[in-house]
């Protein structure tokens, strides 16, 4: 604890002086990075446009509503094509992000000097590339559609996953392993016997999040073209169609919802 | 007995215990595959003739060109940089008083379902959908992508503060209650000091979740990097399309791994 003493009375400090004037410094730091940010997005702004927001919002409001629920049985296939994106892309990202994990993971790597590092870069660079610029990039190689978006989010789900996962391997109980060694098991049997039962629940779980995410970022793949509901979204945006616009938000919305629901549940019987 | 021991094989303990359970899911999953599958129409003539033209495609992603958009690949990033500084800044600033009041055990009943009302809203629309509104709304450029990822910031960061805050030890809370403190002293000295050093690494990967979304606000309009990547596909420029993405890679590990060692040194 720091004292100051001002004449004769000791006054308590939560901090000592210099480590108090470093806080200082980063703080203002900090501030002055912030503003000069600020100041080139602002230099870049048309602020009349900004100004007239409120009114865009309330013109945007009035022709938002009400609602064409008619639209609404055009949306059923595009919402299956959406829930298959998700769910198709989720199993692929799993069935590959397996073998990646276990050669990411400091414990069950062949090679901590060759392996390791190209596993770690795959993760790195699947999880940096958003799923909407995987579609891009697979609408141009592939043609639009369902596939691409599948496609799509299993590449951009590999990285998370197998992240992940080879935490969750590297932090077994290795005294397990051991046990299972010491009975003259070969590392198959290892690998099956004595890792896999431990990861079995953080896999499960990481399946289940990450299936819950992927439903959420398949509703905008149609964007660019990748196929589900976001197709119908660009659509009636390009064409003004905003009473469409409203109920294609509220399908995502309810859609978002229910997963959210179904993945609590299931998370909740599983772990 | 002795007969009975030899002739008793092990078996792995199933992970699903319940057979009812265990069937029902196996066939519900390959229903659902086969419903999946046959509703996807596999163009395999075209996927077949496609595949020389997609090795094409693929080449031309090779190798990178970093120099011929040089100057606008430079001003994309730097733009997406600044972007993600100050939605990350503002979207903290503003979780922090929502995230106090969606604490079930700091605020009152009227303000805590306000606040959460507000978290489970900014949550719901991906940071795409609320670009295009904004970008509607507050015309082109930086500003429209600002918004939207300062707006998914206070969901995320307001949510996860919130969390924190509910699970905090109460026994250091109550001690400085005990002193006289008063209700900013407590937050001070009780609430935040146990919170910070999680909030900081949260922080910090909130920047990088930022900075890779600011790469997609682009393509509905809302400035960054992502303006500068739809237009290379746009022109089939590929090679600095690669370029692009290498750079967004590059920025993400860098941030990544000074993130964990500044988390290191807080802790």
């Amino acid at each position: 604890m720091a004292v100051r003493m001002t004449g004769e009375v000791k006054i308590w400090q939560r901090r000592e002086r210099g480590k108090q004037l470093a806080i200082w410094v980063g703080w203002l730091v900090s501030v002055a990075i912030f503003v000069y940010c600020w100041q080139l997005i602002s230099e870049k702004t048309i602020w009349m446009f900004v100004n007239d927001a409120p009114r865009q919002a309330a013109d945007l409001a009035e022709r938002m509503i009400p609602p064409k629920w008619e639209y609404l049985d055009k949306l059923w296939i595009p919402l299956w094509d959406t829930l298959n994106i998700a769910t198709l892309g989720t199993v692929m990202a799993l069935i590959l992000a397996v073998p990646i994990a276990f050669c990411a993971a400091r414990n069950t790597t062949p090679s901590v000097l060759l392996v390791r590092p190209v596993a770690l870069f795959i993760i790195v660079s699947s999880r940096s590339i958003n799923s909407l610029v995987w579609a891009l990039m697979l609408v141009t190689i592939i043609g639009p559609g369902v596939v691409a978006g599948i496609l799509a989010i299993g590449f951009r789900s590999i990285g998370f996953c197998a992240k992940l996962l080879y935490e969750a391997i590297e932090e077994i109980d290795e005294t397990q392993v051991e046990a299972i060694t010491a009975t003259g098991a070969n590392r198959a049997q290892t690998l099956a016997f004595g890792i896999v039962p431990q990861i079995m629940p953080a896999f499960a779980g990481i399946s289940i999040f990450r299936w819950d995410i992927n439903i959420r970022e398949s509703t905008v793949l149609g964007l660019v073209g990748a196929g589900g509901i976001g197709l119908q979204l660009d659509a009636s945006i390009s064409t003004l169609a905003w009473t469409q616009v409203s109920v294609i938000l509220l399908a995502i919305l309810a859609t978002v919802i229910v997963s959210e629901w179904v993945s609590a549940k299931v998370r909740h019987a599983v772990i | 007995m002795n007969k009975n021991i030899q002739h008793r094989t092990w078996k792995r303990p199933p992970f699903i215990t319940n057979p009812l359970l265990k069937w029902s899911l196996i066939v519900g999953a390959s229903l659902y595959l086969a419903l999946a599958f046959g509703t996807i129409d596999f163009d395999w003539q075209r996927i077949a003739d496609g595949a020389p033209r997609g090795k094409r495609f693929i080449a031309s992603f090779f190798p990178p060109d970093f120099l011929t958009r040089s100057s606008a690949i430079l001003d994309g990033i730097f733009e997406s940089l600044w972007m993600t500084v100050t939605s990350t800044v503002i979207g903290i600033a503003l979780s922090i008083p929502i995230g106090l009041g969606a604490a079930r055990n700091l605020a009152p009943r009227a303000v805590y379902l306000l606040c959460r009302a507000i978290v489970a809203l900014s949550r719901t629309f991906p940071e795409i959908i609320l670009a295009i509104f904004f970008v509607k709304l507050f015309g082109f450029g930086p500003f429209a992508g600002f918004l939207a990822l300062s707006l998914a910031t206070i969901g995320f960061y307001g949510k996860l503060l919130a969390e924190d805050i509910e699970d905090m030890d109460p026994v250091q809370a109550e001690a400085v209650r005990a002193t006289g403190a008063t209700w900013w002293q407590w937050l001070i000295y009780a609430v935040l000091p146990q919170v910070l050093p999680r909030m900081i690494g949260l922080g910090l990967y909130r920047f990088d979740i930022n900075f890779r979304e600011s790469a997609v606000v682009g393509i509905v309009g809302g400035g960054g990097i992502g303006a500068t990547l739809l237009t290379a596909f746009d022109r089939y420029e590929f090679d600095s399309a690669a370029a692009i993405l290498l750079i967004i890679i590059a920025i993400v590990m860098v941030v990544e791994y000074s993130s964990g060692y500044i988390r290191r040194w807080v802790q």
